[in-house]
């Protein structure tokens, strides 16, 4: 078996297994523990409407703290978007979704891809460098810098394989597909959850707000 | 088979000019990176050859590998170089059948030894009984041959990495040359078939410089071997710009576009094609419009459809992913329903103290 089998097949497909496994595991754990309805009124006549909002405007920054927060919040925007076009835009990943599920769009030409994937991976670092200089403000753990790198690795890898970079293409999509494999099986247990707990994390804070009369 | 004593008498017996046959030096010496110096060394080398002698042995394959030697437009220089080489076995194409046909591979063992280049095609089933030629299985005639050969040369994908006999579920334990003869060296020209310009370059590089070329990981001349299919397509612009055939009869099939989606393994093989090309540089695969089956690769039979894309999961789908969901739900729903129990078990207790 050459590495490229290995990573097409019985790697990926654990690592798809973990995941699908994994997040549906944490989601179920947290959401079949309710914690039981809010009796109280929300102090305001819009409040649970007001609560479930914060969905959303939590999205940006409060005005107050835009200047403060400019970098980080526009490095991460770029970060988030580019990484998510990137994902779901280049040809390769959509045959691979397509193989998966059936589905499948337009791709984005591949200069287009290289591009989005250059920024995504820029804005990472630039992310990186600010938590490594400002260590007060995040109180890092490894489990943040676990997840940076497995975050990182793929857009690397992914973007050699495409430059043909490095070892040869077939190592190196084979070495793209293993990084991506390990981020599978590293997302549910780690803070890459929050791409799904945002939802939940960010209502059940709006709803509480509203309920306590805290202006949101 | 000609009976000239030299290559050079030989080509000028066929009427091939010198200009002709030095155009033949270049490429090949271009082809496969030797330096220009190397040009007029490697024509009054080869001019000045003696016969080589080759023992060809064909095992489990379907003599496609001497169909496209033989079969190329015809006469070629490739196709004369190949005439030339003292041909003393080959049991397709010799005019000797049974004893006789063993005793001239013999004579030629004995007379030749240490001296004669094994070209084997076809790979070698490990049960003795599955092939056999004149009584002898493979196996034992594979051995035998290669004591004292100078060389070998795996031609064709199933003599080099195992091919089509050894694809799933491999019925007759076939193996490639590679695991059976560990002690000489060995060179794979693979391909389904392989570029002629592939199996004689490596035999004009051995005439002339009494060397083997360099090879790849995969025990592949570099020269011919050492460049992606994908990264010489004359259908790159169209990767690059995301134009697809999405099937073989839609317009971007028509206008020549990127075959990527249609299941072209281009992008992990490695080949001449490309530039190469076959039929006297008319055309190969992709041009024709069809992808690349990738057959120059190791165990290209098993490793992926043939129409399927490189970048889909080689895996069963379906059923073990919905059973990770399944999983996943039940320890997820269960751990939860255990604490929510624990929770207000606690709370009755706290309850009843108070």
């Amino acid at each position: 078996m050459t590495l490229l089998e290995f990573a097409r097949g019985p790697a990926i497909h654990w690592a798809l297994i973990i995941l699908v496994a994994g997040t549906i595991w944490r989601l179920l754990g947290v959401l079949v523990l309710t914690r039981g309805g809010d009796l109280s009124r929300p102090r305001d006549a819009f409040g649970n409407y007001k609560g479930y909002r914060t969905v959303f405007s939590r999205a940006w920054p409060s005005s107050e703290f835009n200047v403060a927060t400019r970098y980080q919040t526009i490095v991460a925007y770029l970060f988030h978007f580019a990484t998510l076009i990137v994902v779901v835009g280049i040809t390769a990943h959509i045959e691979f979704i397509q193989s998966l599920t059936g589905a499948s769009w337009p791709a984005l030409p591949n200069a287009a891809g290289v591009a989005i994937g250059i920024v995504a991976l820029v804005s990472l670092l630039a992310l990186i460098l600010r938590r490594l200089t400002n260590p007060s403000i995040y109180c890092s753990n490894l489990g943040d810098y676990i997840t940076w790198i497995l975050v990182a690795a793929p857009l690397i890898t992914g973007l050699m394989a495409f430059a043909h970079l490095g070892p040869r293409y077939e190592t190196m999509l084979a070495i793209h597909i293993l990084t991506v494999a390990l981020m599978f099986i590293w997302f549910p247990f780690s803070k890459l959850m929050h791409s799904i707990w945002f939802v939940f994390s960010r209502a059940q804070s709006g709803l509480t707000y509203a309920h306590k009369g805290v202006q949101i | 088979m000609t009976r000239q004593s030299t290559l050079g008498a030989l080509l000028r017996s066929q009427g091939v000019s010198r200009r002709a046959f030095l155009k033949f030096c270049t490429t090949t010496a271009s082809v496969m990176a030797l330096p220009a110096a190397l040009i007029p060394v490697m024509a009054d080398a080869l001019e000045q050859a003696q016969r080589q002698s080759v023992i060809w042995l064909s095992f489990q394959e379907c003599t496609g590998c001497t169909e496209a030697l033989t079969r190329s437009h015809a006469p070629t220089l490739e196709g004369l170089i190949f005439d030339f080489i003292s041909l003393d076995y080959h049991h397709t194409l010799q005019a000797a059948s049974g004893r006789a046909a063993e005793a001239a591979r013999e004579e030629a063992m004995r007379e030749h030894a240490g001296k004669y280049l094994l070209l084997v095609d076809g790979s070698i089933p490990t049960v003795k009984a599955y092939s056999t030629i004149a009584g002898i299985s493979n196996l034992d005639m594979l051995r035998n041959s290669a004591v004292n050969a100078a060389a070998l040369i795996a031609v064709g994908t199933c003599a080099a990495y195992g091919g089509l006999p050894m694809a799933a579920p491999n019925p007759t334990s076939a193996v490639p040359v590679s695991d059976l003869i560990t002690d000489k060296p060995i060179i794979n020209v693979p391909g389904c078939p392989p570029l002629p310009l592939a199996i004689t370059g490596v035999i004009a590089h051995y005439l002339t410089l009494g060397t083997l070329p360099a090879l790849d990981a995969l025990g592949r001349p570099l020269a011919f071997f050492g460049e992606n299919i994908h990264d010489r397509c004359y259908r790159r612009p169209f990767y690059d710009r995301g134009l697809f055939a999405e099937t073989f009869d839609d317009v971007g099939a028509r206008k020549g576009w990127c075959l990527y989606k249609l299941g072209c393994k281009g992008p992990v093989a490695y080949n001449a094609c490309a530039h190469v090309k076959w039929n006297q540089g008319v055309s190969f695969p992709i041009q024709s419009g069809h992808g690349c089956i990738g057959c120059s690769e190791p165990g290209f039979w098993d490793s992926a459809g043939i129409y399927e894309s490189i970048a889909d999961g080689q895996f069963g789908t379906g059923p073990k992913l919905a059973s990770a969901a399944v999983v996943g739900a039940v320890a997820g729903a269960g751990a939860a329903l255990l604490a929510r129990g624990k929770k207000e078990k606690k709370a009755a207790a706290h309850a009843a103290n108070e």
